[in-house]
């Protein structure tokens, strides 16, 4: 079963805490329920989405590692 | 006689009832609990402008209320019209590269002598960041600004160095002193010197 992703951002290139602060706007924009797709190259990003999600109460679906390029799935809660 | 022995309820089952209850309790409390901190900020160069405004409009992106005090050389970072400079002198630890990674094979103690240095570090510094993807002062305070971050500007910096007050962005809440600043740092969760 695929995940309907309501919203991309692409968040390449920025350096902390650019991911983390873009990420809370799109998170925004979107409804609870749904889901962004978030992708950055900062190797921080991992470990601060994590944390983000933790402190936010949204749900961090997957974080994987494609070249790179960390592609986060985030439901809003 | 007080109560608790009036129901003949034994001090152990008490005890571990009281220890239940309390935990539930105070969970229940920092969940309900918006975290906050506070900030000092004291120092009015580029390279120390990142520290507030980035843990700032991060701690903001967290859900947290965040309030900063600009003193001294720190209200520099509320001027409307920023020109933030970095220098290698008496900072040893500052890693002297050009925009393209290169290092500069001098001591910084020596180039900090050299006239005009310290715009030639300001910019190069600037350009880097900016390779990198390193957001601007500018672009922070902004974030910072739209994220609700306080903004509490010293009024006795203001006296002290002849500010006018014009010469800052508006966005500043309150000019005050630090018997205003402290009740709301005794509060805060996390507070921070910069």
């Amino acid at each position: 079963m695929s995940i309907e992703i309501a919203q991309t951002l692409d968040a390449r290139g920025l350096n902390c805490p650019l991911p983390i602060l873009r990420t809370k706007k799109a998170i925004a924009q979107i409804e609870t329920g749904q889901v962004l797709e978030m992708t950055a190259t900062d190797p921080g990003s991992l470990k601060d989405i994590e944390s983000f999600c933790a402190q936010t109460g949204n749900e961090l679906l997957s974080a994987s590692q494609q070249g790179s390029d960390y592609v986060f799935q985030i439901r809003k809660h | 006689m007080n109560a608790v022995q009036d129901i003949n309820l034994p001090q152990d089952s008490l005890d571990e009832w009281f220890d239940q209850k309390f935990d539930q309790k105070m969970a229940e409390r920092d969940a309900a609990k918006t975290p906050s901190m506070t900030i000092i900020a004291t120092k009015g160069t580029l390279d120390m402008a990142y520290p507030p405004f980035i843990l700032a409009s991060t701690a903001s992106a967290l859900g947290w209320d965040v309030s900063i005090f600009f003193t001294f050389y720190g209200l520099n970072l509320l001027k409307s019209d920023l020109d933030l400079k970095v220098t290698p002198l008496g900072n040893p630890a500052m890693p002297m590269k050009l925009p393209n990674g290169a290092e500069i094979p001098m001591p910084t103690s020596v180039m900090a002598l050299l006239p005009g240095f310290e715009g030639l570090a300001s910019s190069m510094m600037k350009k880097t960041m900016q390779n990198k993807g390193i957001a601007s002062i500018e672009e922070l305070r902004e974030l910072c600004v739209e994220a609700d971050v306080k903004m509490v500007a010293c009024q006795m910096t203001v006296d002290l160095f002849g500010y006018g007050k014009e010469e800052f962005i508006p966005e500043i809440k309150e000019w005050v002193g630090a018997a205003s600043f402290l009740p709301t740092a005794l509060k805060a969760d996390v507070n921070l010197f910069v």
